[in-house]
């Protein structure tokens, strides 16, 4: 379709030619044009946050519970300040963002206008691209390249920074069919020798292992079933990062479950003695690593990434295959089947007793209580009740984090959301309200901590206002507990600045702000109560007051190597457990 | 496995076995468009890479096409990360490593600016003339001198010009191309 229209109907266009439903945004002076133009259309629906660091999380989560584009829409200056921390998140975690911003007029730009910041100046180093639009004959490439950029390759954000005065300037408006940026080219297609080279590895391998991440979640649906397969054909253990569960079905008998930090000891364990390591789009990041000099000591590595630049970056691998992992992973399967390779029996025997053995060891185990409710155990009871359910997760950040990745088993993809990279407090609550609205029959639940729900805690007025009934799970310790833990362990038991004081009372809140409250404090009325969040068809903040001292083990301790786990009831002296070297990498 | 256990490694990190810094000449063609050396330049203020030597300019008006000659160093393994980093920048077209081709020519140009009057102008003139250097302004207690040759000779001429009385250096930096008849 080409037509004369404004630049600021030309932003809508483009996103309704884009397949866009929702956007995420708020408005001032510098976006008012757009927002004209989306008062007088239909098609884009246009949901009004609180913050805008909330549009950025909520378009994060639209987009990891959908595999779709999340949209933003900001003004200049504040606005678009306000959007950096969203913006940091989601270029951490390869999330696919377009993000609109408002710019004073292009006369003004350069003259500390009203409102006026230097977006694409202070956007550059959190954004996969980004663009200023001068003239109004660039937009309708730009907002669609932004889209393309944004998708493609290894996901990412995009900001695209609209003066005003581009907002009211009318031009022809058309979808481009292509892209002139020709060094923009993502590389699919893995090279066929290497991948021929990684199958012949794997078929001689004795204690091979599967290490994937978010990026098989990030290649779409296909790559987990692809994954699932090659897993089955080769009979070979899997553990996941944080940021890739669900690709791979945690019921499964060959699943170990997440490694790393806060990862099981078979996991971790199979990590340090495999002897072929078979990474598949994770990012070997040093939550996982642990000691570089000391990871997995014995192993070939062979590295699936469709950015060149994750390889060797920490970890030097022997076959790495730059491409996309669906694609790599469906010549993986090929190869294998036709090749008609098994793996040899008799050592993957031994090598899944020997796991079998790490098993046995329960790392995940806790001290039950009658008394006060576990959280590992609210996680456990959350689990049973709403696993039969179409269920989607979202987390802040902490040990309640961590906690769901341990006792929160994922089947599926595009089921779990949290902030893995820049482990942004405040990014569960507005998550959820995007992941509602892409799914507003599901049953959405945000996993918090008492101190990261109140970072983005406005955002229950959103979803309020859309009627997205979102339930925010608190697990209430009144700590700032992972960081009092990490006191616990690294600075002598001192709490400095780590008690959430002054808590509000949540119950309260959530009526104030015209959300159910519920509260629940011992063990035996826990099922009851998460029963009935279930059953209310509105937002609910529930109130779930917890053991205040929990720690979350397994843990690695930074500067140690994975067969030097902690174990939560091993009764290790905590004190000397860590080196200085380790006070530097927490 | 608990802390107690005695690992079979020490108790203490070791130091990552020390690659030593090696220098290469980088040339990164890139879309002429506006904030892209700003880009280039914030990737490695931002990630801690060193810049040696770096020159822009415009190659082929009609193509909208920019060279970036970068000289950096690093551990073989961050100079692979820096040309990766490079490449997934969406305005770079390609990142080519002209140490590692091995059959590059780098040269640089320098203006220098002597002061002096007697013997040392004299001499300043002589030793101009054995580095090709030419003369494109004269006072009569001043030269400055043009230079191009490759950064080893330039610094040279530089050092022989200090005692004689040198008072600036004008460089452009390093500019790189493949040997040969192939282009980028
Ligand atoms: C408090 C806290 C504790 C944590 N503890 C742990 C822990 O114990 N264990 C843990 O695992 N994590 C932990 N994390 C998360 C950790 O910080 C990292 O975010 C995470 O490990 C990175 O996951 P990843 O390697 O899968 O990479 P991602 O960040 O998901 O990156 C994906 C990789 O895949 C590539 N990719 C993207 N798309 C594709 C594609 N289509 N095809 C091929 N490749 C692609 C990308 O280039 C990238 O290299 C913790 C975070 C917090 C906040
Ligand atoms: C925005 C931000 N600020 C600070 C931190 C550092 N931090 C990590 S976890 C944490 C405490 C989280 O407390 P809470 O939400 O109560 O979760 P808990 O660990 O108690 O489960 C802090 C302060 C962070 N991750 N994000
Ligand atoms: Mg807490």
């Amino acid at each position: 379709m080409t037509r004369e229209m404004t630049g600021a109907e030309m932003v809508i266009q483009a996103m309704a030619d884009q397949g866009v439903k929702h956007l995420f945004g708020y408005p001032g002076g510098a976006v008012l044009p757009i927002y004209d133009a989306i008062f007088a259309q239909k098609e884009v629906q246009h949901i009004l946050v609180r913050h805008e660091q909330g549009a950025v999380h909520a378009a994060e989560g639209y987009a990891r519970s959908t595999g779709k584009v999340g949209c933003v829409l900001v003004t200049s200056g504040p606005g678009a300040t306000n959007a950096v921390t969203g913006l940091t998140d989601a270029l951490c975690d390869s999330i696919p963002l377009v993000c609109i911003t408002g710019q004073v007029p292009t006369h003004l730009i350069g003259n500390d206008a009203f409102q006026e910041c230097d977006t694409v100046g202070i956007t550059r180093p959190c954004t996969k691209h980004n663009y200023l639009v001068k003239r109004i004959e660039d937009l309708p490439r730009i907002l669609h390249e932004a889209f393309h950029i944004a998708s493609s390759g290894r996901p990412g954000p995009v900001v695209v920074d609209i003066p005003k005065d581009i907002q009211f300037a009318k031009g022809v408006y058309s979808k481009p069919k292509e892209f002139p940026h020709t060094g923009y080219k993502p590389k699919l297609k893995g090279d066929l020798e290497a991948i021929k080279a990684a199958v012949e590895l794997m078929t001689h391998a004795k204690r091979p292992l599967f290490y994937t991440g978010g990026g098989v979640i990030n290649s779409g649906k296909n790559a987990s079933a692809l994954l699932r397969e090659l897993v089955k054909l080769t009979g070979f253990p899997i553990t996941s990062t944080l940021m890739g569960l669900g690709a791979f079905p945690a019921a499964d008998p060959q699943w170990m479950g997440m490694l790393g930090m806060h990862g099981t000891l078979e996991a971790n364990m199979a990590m340090h003695d495999c002897d072929v390591m078979v990474c598949i789009g994770a990012r070997f990041d040093d939550r996982i690593t642990g000691r570089v000099d000391a990871f997995s000591p014995g192993s070939k590595k062979i590295h699936v990434d469709i950015d060149a630049s994750s390889i060797n970056k920490n970890i030097k691998v022997d076959i790495p295959i730059v491409g996309d992992c669906a694609h790599v992973l469906e010549d993986m399967v090929r190869l294998w089947r036709t090749q008609a390779k098994q793996a040899d029996k008799k050592s993957m025997g031994d090598w899944w007793k020997q796991i079998d053995k790490w098993r046995a060891r329960k790392s995940l185990a806790y001290r039950a209580s009658n008394e006060v409710i576990k959280p590992q155990y609210a996680i456990q009871r959350l689990y049973e009740l709403t696993k039969d359910k179409d269920t989607y997760i979202t987390t802040e950040v902490g040990q309640h984090q961590m906690w769901a990745a341990q006792f929160y088993h994922f089947q599926e993809p595009n089921r779990w959301m949290t902030s893995g990279g820049l482990g942004t407090m405040g990014y569960g609550l507005p998550a959820s309200v995007g992941v509602q609205l892409a799914h507003p029959k599901s049953l959405v639940i945000d996993i918090a901590g008492e101190a990261s729900v109140q970072m983005t805690m406005q955002e229950l007025s959103t979803a309020v206002q859309y009627r997205l009934p979102i339930k925010i799970f608190i697990l209430n310790n009144g700590y700032m507990g992972m960081v009092r833990q990490w006191q616990e362990l690294l600075h002598g038991s001192r709490y400095s600045e780590s008690y959430s004081e002054a808590l509000p009372d949540f119950v309260k809140l959530a009526e104030a702000m015209h959300a159910v409250g519920i509260r629940c404090e011992k063990p035996g009325d826990l099922d009851h109560a998460i029963k009935d969040m279930i059953a209310v068809d509105r937002p609910v903040l529930f109130d779930c007051v917890v053991d205040k001292v929990e720690n979350c083990f397994p843990m690695i301790p930074s500067g140690k190597a994975h067969n030097e786990m902690i174990l939560g009831d091993s009764g290790v002296s905590l004190d000397d457990a860590i080196t200085e070297e380790g006070k530097m990498l927490v | 496995m608990n802390a107690n256990v005695p690992s079979s490694t020490s108790h203490y990190p070791t130091a990552p076995t020390a690659q030593r810094d090696v220098t290469h000449t980088l040339s990164v063609l890139v879309d002429n468009e506006p904030g892209v050396l700003a880009r280039v330049i914030g990737l490695f203020s931002g990630r801690g890479y060193n810049i040696e030597s770096l020159t822009v300019s415009e190659t082929e008006h009609a193509k909208h096409l920019s060279l970036i000659t970068v000289v950096t160093t690093g551990t073989p393994m961050v100079i692979e990360q820096i040309k990766n980093q490079l490449d997934r920048l969406v305005p770079v077209h390609r990142v080519v490593d002209m140490t590692l081709s091995g059959r590059s020519i780098e040269r640089e140009l320098a203006m220098v600016k002597v002061r002096g009057k007697g013997d040392n102008r004299v001499e300043a003139l002589r030793l101009a003339d054995a580095f090709r250097a030419r003369v494109i302004d004269a006072t009569t207690e001043s030269f400055v001198f043009e230079i191009t040759g490759k950064s080893d000779k330039i610094e040279q001429f530089v050092a022989l010009m200090l005692p004689l009385g040198l008072v600036e250096v004008s460089r452009t930096g390093i500019a790189a191309i493949a040997r040969g008849p192939e282009g980028m």
